[in-house]
């Protein structure tokens, strides 16, 4: 019998911790010997705490939601009475969450023990490495990734194959091998996940691509804020080298390679190849103009591959399967898998992987069990930062890289929002504008003033300022930013909002036009009365009101002073009778 | 032979060779392309994206980190590139100061130049109301350079010249998005950092975010101060860059100098090159000295401030190696106030002297109140003011400069040798001193000098010359970036020279902190008009110069150390 109690960051905000512990406390207590082990995340976030026993048999039982008194009734139910504690069990929408999935890439997560290399030899790990070096030549390493159509998980989406050959065709004798790590898109955490629950498989896919290109110096650029991901990073190196897959003379060859850990400071913009080169440099993480490009003139100006944790992720799966049979998972072009952090307002939440090409519907409402409390879906904001939005009407649109560009988004890390009918456009598109420009790095015009004007407009509209012409401006100038910013941050950073106008004009216009937020999110178009049928005249209110903007005698009906209004929600949480009404 | 390239820029066919980008070909073919942030000198930065240009299948890229390549069309001149053009303009404008009526650089400022150009009357995003309060305070720490981050347009050209070219870094960016700004470590004032003062930054600013620090004021108050007797010394470089001012072409323009200091009221117009003939016997003195009594080599020479405060701030260990003569303005000021004691008709004279330099250089505001330099507890030199505000004295004062008629200087610091005007260039105190130390001092051997390999504006010049039976290894260096390199290489025992002469200006003084802004074709020119000077001088080698015995035997005579001679970081 064996407990596994996955440990990611996620489930260990959970509480995964103390559940475990009481596990350990409960079997010590009954002077019994069964391991409680460590796992990554499965990506089930909503259901973490998640714990799966596997009897002596194979047989594996998955709980959820477990805290320290769960895990106690389990305990007395299943490892001491052998019969599974069925109110815990995990519920039919999680089990199809993870059914209707195809996990490659991040097959081990949540299922080994991400500390210990052993459990990876075990479920194939290093093989691919294995094989690379023994029965391929590195043109022969090449062939096959570029063959398998496997493209830039980061969002970029160039092909991997490609990159690596024109790394490897430089003549410069010193190249490198780096990988981005710093995930910064937010609502987006594959790379966490991918590091906390199998490190080694990144590993892996960098040290082959060292093989394949040449190189023999390896950097992960992980940001500080994973601190949980650079604990397990540094065990998987050591144990790596340990086994002789990573140092000198790995697996006996002539070949060597060495892994170095980089923690980024929490620039968003270092997410940008050239800006996440030169702060692994020490400089200050600016992106520079190119060319030359990062696999002429990368890291200290050699020949460089840089790719994702994703991407690198994926490429021992491709050595062992071959092209052939990687590219029959996905789109054609698209081949593979994609990880998705679904989030929002959607019923399941979590880390999903499915097939390129898998349907937006298939996303949300098999996998994630729909809109949240029976509503209608709204949105989709795709991408991140540097994505757009998706309608109802892109529903059966392949998530894949090319479809969604043709519809103005992108995959970017693969961060999908779901928004229900609540939400208003307008403020989402702010939200992300101020992200952009707070973490622009400031070196190109369009970026550093623009973005800042755009959100300076953004305010305008939200804050009931807008006029038509503020809306064609915010297209005018998402125009020049997007063909005039140096780097892919500054060029897509005004995406967000030229696909919600472009998408919701309807609900722009009736923000600054009609001089009402569809969606009451906008305070300041929100207006504050009282119903006189139900006010009783208590006075409540108007004690209740910082302003003093209430007025009205005892049992009389009162009365909101628009003008003074502030919009503080005060009255409403006074009153008993319901009788404030928000316009 | 490799087959002729070509582009087609707006539908013309240009043809080019090894041009690194799509702006070098299209400023060739005749087109001024927008920019704030391309100096060919530096790296490409690439931040300002006003230099976009269109191809044929409307794609837009920035013409200055764009290769160009064979069989490439361009536009320079589209409705989008305009747009987008106009549209970064308003968004500089946006958080940049507006004072323009008031600005020291109003009508010289790149900013304003293009948001006429472009026809820009309305900014429209004032919301953020940066562009009307002053955010940053003003530094004015600096003995040399004024810095106002208000307006700043990060174009980022002075940190690159300043970490690239000077290898200084006293500047570079801190915070990011709209918040980014060019400033000093730790927001330090700009004089506790390892700023040797040079001005390249001041040079390559494109607004007046960096500036020399003005002084005409004070130069205006001496002048009409009764109890003054106001001296002026004008550096050799000068007088080929101020002509560019006035709209005129790179030329000597000393005689009008002259006369336009006596119309502004100097009551004495004399030349540094004066005393640089006297740097010349002393330095070449000091270099003989050294290489007879086997003292450590190489000597370098000290002339340069910039290169003084490098020296001190990085390579200490070489100050003793740093000769000791004081710098030709310093002589300068030197021997003229201790002419004022001395000389019996002066001391009938009851105003005071007040010594003001013009230079090609803003480290030279600084140099003057150095404490090493006073004498009696009095600096020498009373007031620097640069080639730029030399010219903005002689438009205040109503001259029309181009019209003057040419005037002689005043005697007897104003006559000086071909080899003292040399100064003004990479190399020419090397020539000049090669000059002191060849025996035959015919003009015939003096015109042979040039090609010694002491010319041109090479950052770097390496060579030898014969001296009585031994030779003597010199190298030539400009630029503090091309120096360090160079020290580097002296100190691993890698290479050894006997002298190393060092100038923090790239070419030199010709393309100093306080001249107007010069590209190479620019700098060479004015290289070109010393040489033209240096063979128009009836007296080629500095002790040929008669005026320099008389100073010699007059005014020095044994006070050599104490007016000649100077020793940094004791």
């Amino acid at each position: 019998m064996k407990i596994l109690v996955g440990q990611g960051s996620c489930g260990i905000a959970s509480g995964a911790k103390k559940t475990a512990a009481a596990f350990a406390e409960q079997i010590r207590a009954a002077e019994m010997d069964i391991p409680v082990d460590v796992t990554g995340c499965i990506g089930l976030c909503y259901l973490e705490p998640i714990v799966d026993i596997y009897d002596d048999n194979g047989q594996m039982t998955r709980y959820t939601k477990v805290t320290p008194d769960t895990a106690k009734l389990i305990f007395d139910a299943h490892i001491a009475g052998g019969v599974p504690y069925a109110p815990a069990v995990i519920p039919a929408a999680g089990q199809a969450f993870l059914d209707k999935q195809t996990r490659v890439v991040m097959k081990n997560c949540g299922a080994i023990n991400p500390e210990r290399i052993e459990d990876y030899i075990a479920s194939g790990g290093y093989r691919a490495l294995s094989k690379a070096m023994r029965e391929m030549t590195p043109d022969q390493i090449c062939d096959v990734v570029l063959g398998s159509d496997l493209r830039g998980r980061g969002g970029g989406g160039f092909p991997t194959g490609k990159k690596w050959v024109q790394v490897k065709r430089q003549s410069e004798p010193v190249k490198y091998v780096v990988c981005n790590a710093d995930e910064g898109d937010p609502g987006a955490f594959m790379d966490r996940s991918i590091m906390e629950g199998d490190p080694h498989k990144m590993l892996e896919g960098m040290i082959i691509a060292g093989l394949a290109t040449g190189a023999h110096t390896g950097y992960i650029y992980v940001r500080a804020e994973y601190p949980l991901a650079v604990h397990r990073l540094k065990i998987a190196i050591e144990q790596a080298k340990a086994h002789g897959y990573l140092g000198d003379r790995i697996l006996g060859t002539d070949f060597s390679f060495d892994i170095h850990i980089n923690l980024g400071a929490g620039a968003f913009v270092c997410g940008e190849g050239s800006a996440l080169t030169a702060s692994i440099e020490g400089q200050r993480g600016m992106p520079r103009v190119k060319p030359p490009r990062t696999v002429e003139k990368g890291l200290f100006e050699k020949p460089t591959v840089l790719n994702n944790v994703e991407t690198f992720a994926n490429v021992p799966e491709v050595i062992l399967m071959g092209a052939e049979a990687f590219k029959s998972i996905g789109t054609p072009k698209n081949a593979g898998t994609k990880a998705f952090a679904l989030t929002g307002n959607v019923n399941n939440t979590g880390l999903i992987e499915v097939p390129m090409g898998t349907t937006l519907r298939s996303v949300i409402f098999d996998i994630g069990g729909g809109v949240k409390n029976g509503k209608k879906l709204k949105a989709v904001q795709i991408g991140g930062p540097s994505g757009g939005c998706l309608t109802e009407a892109h529903l059966d649109l392949p998530l894949d890289f090319d479809s969604l560009e043709k519809v103005g988004a992108m995959i970017g890390s693969g961060g999908l929002v779901v928004m229900d009918e609540d939400t208003c456009m307008v403020s989402i598109a702010r939200f992300f504008m101020n992200f952009t420009q707070e973490e622009s790095c400031g070196k190109c015009v369009p970026c550093r003033e623009g973005t800042h004007i755009m959100l300076e407009l953004l305010d305008d509209i939200v804050e009931a300022r807008g006029t038509r012409q503020t809306i064609e401006t915010l297209l005018d100038l998402g125009d020049t930013i997007c063909a005039t910013a140096l780097c892919g941050l500054g060029k897509t950073a005004p995406n967000p909002v030229i696909s919600t106008i472009t998408q919701f004009k309807d609900e722009y216009l009736a923000h600054v036009v009609d001089g009402v937020c569809p969606t009451g999110q906008c305070q300041a178009y929100r207006k504050y009365v009282v119903d006189e049928d139900r006010c009783v005249g208590c006075g409540l209110c108007r004690k209740a009101c910082p302003v003093h903007a209430i007025s009205g005698g005892t049992k009389r009906a009162h009365k909101i002073d628009t003008q003074i209004c502030i919009k503080c929600n005060s009255c409403v949480g006074a009153c008993k009778f319901d009788a404030i009404q928000i316009l | 032979m490799n087959k002729q390239k070509y582009m087609t820029i707006n539908g013309e066919m240009v043809a080019f060779g090894d041009e690194k980008n799509i702006l070098e070909v299209v400023r060739k073919a005749g087109i001024d392309i927008p920019t704030l942030c391309y100096y060919s000198d530096l790296s490409i930065y690439g931040a300002c994206r006003m230099c976009i240009v269109e191809d044929e299948r409307g794609g837009i890229m920035t013409s200055c980190s764009t290769p160009p390549k064979d069989g490439m069309t361009i536009f320079t001149n589209t409705p989008k590139l305009n747009k987008h053009r106009r549209l970064i303009l308003k968004m500089l404008l946006s958080s940049h100061c507006r004072e323009c009526t008031t600005c020291v650089h109003s009508g010289n400022c790149s900013l304003q130049i293009l948001a006429n150009r472009f026809g820009i009357t309305d900014v429209k995003f004032d919301k953020s109301g940066k562009a009307f309060k002053d955010e940053y305070k003003i530094d004015l720490s600096s003995k040399s350079i004024k810095r106002d981050p208000n307006k700043c347009i990060l174009c980022g050209d002075c940190v690159r010249v300043c970490s690239e070219t000077q290898n200084v870094g006293a500047i570079d960016f801190a915070n990011r998005g709209w918040n980014l700004e060019v400033t000093t470590a730790f927001h330090e004032p700009l004089s506790a950092t390892e700023c040797v003062n040079c001005g390249q930054c001041v040079s390559v600013c494109p607004t007046a975010a960096l500036t020399v620090k003005p002084e005409f004021d004070k130069a205006w108050d001496a002048i009409h101060d009764k109890t003054k007797r106001t001296i002026v010394q004008v550096a050799p470089a000068v007088r080929v860059a101020l002509g560019e001012m006035f709209e005129m072409e790179t030329g000597n323009v000393m005689p009008l100098i002259n006369a336009a200091l006596r119309k502004m009221g100097f009551d004495e117009v004399y030349d540094t090159s004066f005393s640089a003939d006297l740097t010349v016997i002393e330095e070449s003195e000091e270099l003989l000295r050294k290489l007879r009594q086997g003292e450590k080599l190489p000597l370098f020479s000290s002339c340069c401030p910039g290169w003084v405060s490098y020296a001190e701030n990085r390579h200490p260990d070489l100050l003793p190696q740093l000769s000791t003569c004081k710098s030709p303005m310093e002589m300068f000021s030197s021997v003229v106030k201790e002419d004022a004691v001395l000389n019996p008709q002066l001391q009938l004279d009851p105003r005071e002297p007040y010594v003001v330099a013009v230079m090609p250089c803003t480290a030279k505001k600084y140099e003057a109140a150095r404490d090493e330099l006073a004498l009696e507890g009095q600096p020498r030199t009373d007031l620097v003011l640069t080639t730029k505000e030399l010219a903005m004295m002689i438009r205040q004062a109503g001259i029309r400069f181009n019209e003057l008629a040419p005037e002689a200087h005043d005697l007897l610091f104003g006559m000086y040798s071909g080899a003292g005007v040399l100064f003004g260039v990479t190399g020419g105190v090397t020539e000049a001193v090669i000059r002191r130390l060849i025996a035959d001092k015919s003009n015939r051997s003096m015109n042979n000098t040039q090609f010694l390999g002491v010319r041109g504006l090479e950052g770097v010049k390496e060579l030898t010359v014969p001296y009585e039976g031994r030779e003597i290894r010199i190298a030539i260096v400009s630029g503090l970036k091309n120096a360090d390199t160079l020290i580097r290489k002296i100190k691993s025992g890698e290479i050894y020279y006997d002298f190393v002469e060092v100038m923090a200006c790239p070419g030199g003084c010709i393309n100093g902190g306080g001249q107007p802004i010069a590209n190479l074709a620019g700098r060479e020119e004015r290289a070109e008009v010393l040489y033209a000077d240096d063979r128009l001088s009836e007296v080629r080698h500095s002790e040929g110069n008669p005026q320099v015995k008389v100073a010699y035997d007059r005014i020095i005579k044994d006070q050599q150390h104490r007016l000649l001679h100077v020793h940094y970081g004791r």
